[in-house]
């Protein structure tokens, strides 16, 4: 294949990809918009606010999540890999981006209300904020090593820089300095285990990459690969582990959440987990399973045609080896692959397990003497990181033997997600607003705040219930399906899943102990009595901001009683990851 | 629309939708408040009675058929079909008296409500939701739905207790929410293991399909599965939530039979179930929240708990336990019988030592409610036993009513305790004194409540205590005699307490000036309950037995019958197991079969009626010399 050749195809590749790619391609240009418009006079008299919110609606409405999502054997995405397989594009993708976009709509709304970017600042905050954006909507579809660390990256630079948003701020600049370190250290890490992935297996594309591995550990590996490899393993883990705040890789999430403001911290804690848990899904199927891409692309056969060009050129441009393209795998290939991943999908499951356990049970019990809520949210966080790892190793466990039980564990995990949204949204939410009247961030601050502010108290009572996990509140929800999926998994799988139960009777324990410190809050707030010194402050119930409390509480309880789309939703997304 | 639909939901929901009306309500109307908070709570009692009860016949539709032994008016309505959830509920004469009483004591503890001043707008919105929470769990079919109301009735507990709770409220009502959350999350486990064990299309349960109530949907999703299956497909397995489709998947197949551990599904999910309901019974050594939340919560709150929530715990294990767990019931029989005696004489023991009034009438709960679990284990006491199912009939029939008794009397004792206290401020029983002298009426109504939480003939304490008693008799000696020693203990210390409060010279404690005669509106509280205390210790077949009598055979009998098919499999296994010792005098035939057996017991995976398993086992008793 000349040169000519594969640029005629690369040509092809992109126009077809853009396609797909444009809810992304809608967030540059609201970002490039909204720095060029600041050239002009008249353009700087415009409020940032309004491009960013624009720009995460569009690109909202370019994902359709109603279209592609709402039924599951109709779905109009299938998986295709765009631009020469460095991304993907299924379901799973929509799910997470739309959950992205959903945030950022509620996001950007919500820092317009708190009034924390003042007007000369705006546009670089918002720039920050849609460029991670953007980086989390790339580590949800990443299908290449390399993609991984780039859009790692692309999410974290800019989290550091909003981290330090407050000028002049010791802890916020103590804060972001203590963040990028930390995260450049990790991305060090997790590159130099990519580099010894792509070294030994020779790609970085994820599902060759899974093929070759499983090609050679029937061919037998020596053991020194395989050491090298698990070691190789245990180095992307380090840099997922950061972005997810695990256990023992969370250390900067309390000082970055005292520090950061409320508003970053809401970000940090929603989107950029949530991206972060797409990743994790995404790199464990990929390193754990081996698929027929060709027999996904299937349903599309308009794209065959490109698609296996496109493979055709990846493979040949990036492997020495004269082995042709294996157009014409047999079923009994892909059965003999699945199997010997099994060993890798055992590694992943327990690593995930493993670090789910500690990382839910460390961050509850932390949380418990946190007297700041902010450091207390953070562990907080901490600790829902940890649940909603554990439907991580149950796909691991049922994605050989039971695909479409696995999908219904990663549904589990889409669930837990949205339902997280809103509530890590609100209690941020209503920590900021009480931050701009009260100027404290204290727990013992908010002492008897229900005898003045009935709906901050109950909104924020509603959803720390709902992090506890009661019904009838969302949290339940997220908790129930992942609690199930558990189970799924042992019953599924066997006398060998045990260590799944062992998963989900810490996950239970954990929900117990989680109760202390969230009903701690609760307790302060409504059956504290006032303080008699607390100096007066002003927040009026009615007011927008009362207005976007309620309106982000709301579906904490209406996502209780209608989770059957919500569910249907997540199975949907996560339809074509195994099968 | 289905007429028990609208009923059933209209009992739960009413009280919900009260709430939301009353946020809506000026919050310095106090009166305004209580009194629609009240007209709630009644109008729910009247729908509870006229809709299901009908004395004049006029509701022919949800009219209680007390000659039906089956679940009625059950319906099915998709809620999360997408997980098998459905909202399902139905009525039957286990629920159908706990119905009542919860409206009924709600009704009351709202009268008795109305000495709280404090945030009245909040208490009676928590109050409503509570209720809504109570009558939810006594109705829900669907084990999702149970769960979800048995956690609802938490959050307003939480509150109402610490709110408006005593000095050390804080305290109580975190122990009390965190005791019930480690029950609910073992029950959480045991539900998730028991819904993935579960598959509706076994050929075994095809016979008793009709008893499980399945929604059309889910009828006719099983239908054509079945019908795959018998052409040789593979179909996916259908789970459910449905209580009464676990009933029967527990009782006729093997589907909770795989183990883990060594244990099976059944034992497992028993003791986790059991638990759960045991914390809220409460048994010793899982109860010490009661006394503390107890003595904390308001006098209404301490009604409603003592009256309608530990009932709830005693509920559980007849609905859910034993039904669906047989096998775990089966084994653990005598842990459950030991667990009950031992609440009795514990609590009857820590209630002699009491020095507030308040702490003394909760240890007897403690201990009267350990007649509930006992009565209810005896159900299972056959394991190596010469059983008869009358005698287990007797039990469960006994714990059903000292449950409805023990609402009565406990939650009257609760209120009397209260009306004093409001008086004089203070509970303990050494400045107490005199009171018959100064309070006539009250002390009447008074000692005639706690005579019959004494269990004295002729008041409604005595019945569920003398039938659980004579029940265990058969089962096992020691317990009997001590269960029925702790009739002395109980006689000890509420005569005691009577004589200390309400005997005597002279009021010996503070504040005596404000010792007033009973008011009517306490009267209307205290009446009703002393009325019906004493109603149903004369004629309790036509106050309670009547309702429950078909139910409760129904539910024996077929336990029974479970029970004798576990005695003969269990036979079998063990002669099973010598022949496979002596291997040498087996023929090569019988060795064929002992082979096929084995394979079967290791892969668990084939599913066989359990009829098919006897049969075969015939078959083999006939070729064995």
């Amino acid at each position: 294949m000349n040169i000519h050749d594969i640029v005629d195809v690369l040509l092809i590749d992109t126009k077809d990809s853009l396609q797909a790619f444009l809810p992304e391609l809608t967030l540059c240009a609201a970002i490039v918009l909204m720095l060029l418009v600041r050239v002009f006079n008249w353009g700087r008299r415009i409020d940032a606010f309004y491009f960013a919110l624009a720009g995460s609606v569009v690109a909202l409405y370019f994902t359709a999540p109603w279209m592609h999502l709402h039924d599951v054997t109709a779905a109009s995405v299938t998986r295709t890999e765009i631009f020469t397989g460095m991304l993907v594009v299924d379901t799973f993708t929509v799910f997470v981006r739309s959950i992205l976009f959903v945030f950022a709509v509620l996001f950007v709304l919500f820092m317009k209300l708190s009034g924390m970017p003042d007007r000369e600042d705006s546009a670089d905050v918002y720039t920050l904020v849609l460029g991670a954006t953007l980086g989390m909507c790339l580590m949800a579809s990443a299908n290449h090593l390399l993609m991984v660390f780039l859009a790692v990256e692309m999410a974290s630079v800019p989290s550091y820089a909003l981290a330090g948003m407050l000028k002049g701020h010791r802890l916020g600049s103590e804060a972001a300095l203590k963040y990028s370190i930390y995260g450049a250290g990790t991305a060090g890490v997790m590159l130099y285990g990519i580099s010894l992935v792509a070294g030994l297996l020779n790609t970085a594309h994820l599902p060759t990459l899974a093929a070759r591995l499983a090609d050679k550990i029937n061919a037998g590996m020596p053991a020194e690969e395989m050491l090298v490899l698990a070691f190789a393993g245990l180095m992307i883990a380090v840099g997922l582990a950061f972005k997810l705040s695990a256990v023992p890789f969370h250390f900067w999430c309390p000082d970055v959440f005292e520090g950061a403001t409320a508003e970053v911290n809401a970000f940090l804690s929603v989107a950029s987990k949530a991206a972060a848990l797409a990743l994790l899904i995404r790199v464990a199927i990929g390193f754990g399973t081996a698929q027929d891409s060709t027999a996904m692309v299937a349903a599309a056969p308009a794209q065959i045609e490109s698609e296996r060009i496109v493979e055709v050129a990846y493979v040949a441009a990036e492997d020495a080896d004269p082995e042709p393209p294996d157009t014409m795998r047999s079923d009994e290939q892909e059965v003999t692959r699945m199997q010997a991943l099994s060993p890798a999908r055992d590694f992943i499951g327990k690593l995930i397990a493993f670090f789910a356990v500690i990382t839910c049970t460390f961050g509850n019990f932390a949380a418990y003497g946190q007297t700041n809520i902010k450091r207390l949210m953070a562990y907080s966080t901490i600790a829902h990181a940890g649940y909603m790892m554990m439907p991580v190793p149950a796909v691991m466990a049922m994605a050989g033997s039971h695909p479409a039980l696995a999908e219904e564990a990663v549904a589990a995990l889409c669930i837990y997600m949205s339902v997280y949204l809103f509530m890590n949204l609100v209690a941020f939410a209503i920590i900021a607003f009480l931050r701009n009247a009260m100027q404290s961030e204290e727990i013992a601050d908010y002492a008897g705040l229900i005898r003045r502010h009935r709906v901050i108290a109950v909104c924020m009572a509603v959803t720390l219930f709902s992090l506890i996990g009661m019904p009838p509140l969302a949290g339940f929800v997220g908790k129930f399906a992942v609690f199930a999926s558990l189970v799924n998994g042992y019953k599924a799988v066997g006398e060998s899943a045990n260590y799944l139960l062992a998963v989900l009777v810490v996950g239970g324990l954990n929900t117990v102990v989680s109760l202390f410190y969230y009903l701690r809050i609760i307790k302060v707030m409504t059956i504290d009595p006032e303080p008699q010194d607390r100096p007066p402050f002003k927040f009026a119930d009615v007011s927008l901001q009362g207005a976007y409390v309620w309106l982000v509480t709301a579906p904490t309880v209406i996502l209780f009683f209608f989770w059957n789309d919500l569910n249907q939703w997540a199975l949907t997304a996560a339809r074509h990851l195994l099968s | 629309m289905d007429a028990h639909l609208l009923l059933l939901s209209l009992i739960v929901f009413l009280p919900a939708l009260g709430a939301i009306v009353l946020a809506f309500l000026p919050s310095d109307r106090h009166d305004v408040l209580r009194y629609f908070t009240l007209a709630i709570t009644v109008a729910v009692l009247l729908a509870s009675f006229f809709g299901l009860l009908d004395p004049f016949n006029s509701f022919s539709q949800t009219k209680f058929d007390t000659t039906a032994s089956e679940m009625q008016g059950v319906f099915n309505l998709p809620w999360i079909p997408s997980f098998d959830i459905y909202y399902s509920m139905g009525i039957d004469g286990i629920s159908f008296p706990l119905i009542v009483l919860t409206a009924l004591v709600s009704a009351l503890a709202m009268v008795a409500s109305w000495n709280i001043t404090k945030y009245v707008k909040a208490y009676c919105i928590l109050f409503l939701l509570l209720e809504t929470g109570m009558l939810g769990v006594f109705l829900a079919l669907d084990f999702f739905l149970f769960y979800v109301f048995w956690e609802v009735m938490l959050l307003p507990m939480y509150f109402l207790i610490g709110v408006w709770g005593g000095p050390r409220k804080e305290y109580a009502a975190i122990k009390f929410f965190l005791y019930t959350l480690v029950g609910s999350v073992l029950m959480l486990i045991a539900i998730l293991m028991l819904y993935f064990s579960s598959d509706l299309t076994d050929p075994a349960l095809k016979d008793h399909l009709a008893r499980c109530n399945l929604s059309a949907g889910v009828k006719a999703r099983v239908n054509t599965a079945m019908a795959e299956e018998g052409l040789g497909k593979d179909v996916a397995p259908i789970h459910t939530f449905n209580i009464l489709a676990l009933q029967q998947i527990g009782q006729h197949t093997d589907q909770f039979s795989g183990k883990i551990f060594g244990l099976t599904i059944q034992w497992w999910a028993f003791l986790l179930l059991f638990i759960g309901f045991i914390i809220k019974v409460p048994s010793v050594p899982l109860h010490t929240w009661l006394p503390d939340a107890h003595v904390e919560a308001p006098t209404p709150i301490s009604m409603i708990l003592a009256g309608v929530l530990l009932k709830m715990g005693g509920y559980g294990i007849i609905r859910i336990c034993y039904p669906i767990c047989p096998q775990g019931g089966y084994d653990l029989a005598y842990f459950v019988c030991l667990v009950g005696v031992v609440s009795m004489v514990y609590g009857a023991f820590a209630a002699m030592a009491q020095k507030d009034f308040k702490r003394l009438v909760a240890y007897s709960s403690v201990s009267h409610m350990g007649y509930v679990v006992l009565g209810l284990g005896v159900w299972s006491a056959t394991a190596g036993t010469n059983y008869n199912p009358d005698y287990w009939n007797m039990g469960v029939q006994g714990a059903m009513f000292q449950m409805i008794a023990h609402g009565i009397s406990s939650s009257g004792m609760f209120f009397m305790v209260g009306v004093i206290y409001d008086r004089v401020h203070h509970r303990n029983l050494d400045e107490f004194g005199g009171l018959f002298g100064k309070m006539p009426a009250y002390s009447a109504l008074s000692i005639g409540i706690f005579f019959a939480g004494l269990g004295l003939p002729g008041l409604c304490g005595f019945i569920g205590e003398v039938f659980v008693v004579l029940s265990v008799w058969t089962y096992s000696k020691t317990l009997a005699v001590i269960s029925a020693a702790v009739v002395i203990l109980t006689a000890g210390y509420i005569l005691w307490a009577i004589q200390r409060v309400y005997l005597g010279a002279e009021y010996k404690g503070p504040h005596e000036d404000h010792l007033t005669p009973i008011t009517p509106r306490e009267l209307a509280v205290a009446v009703p309950l002393f009325v019906l205390a004493i109603a149903l210790g004369v004629a309790p077949h036509h106050t309670v037995f009547r309702y429950m009598d078909k139910t409760i055979e129904r539910q024996v009998d077929e336990l029974t019958q479970w029970t004798e098919g576990e005695d003969k499999r269990r036979e079998e296994a063990r002669k099973w197991a010598e022949a496979e010792n002596a291997t040498t005098a087996i023929t090569p035939q019988i060795q064929e079969q002992l082979a096929e057996r084995r394979s079967v017991d290791a892969t668990n995976t084939e599913r066989r009626p359990i009829n098919a398993v006897a049969a075969g086992i015939d078959r083999q008793e006939r070729t064995t010399p």
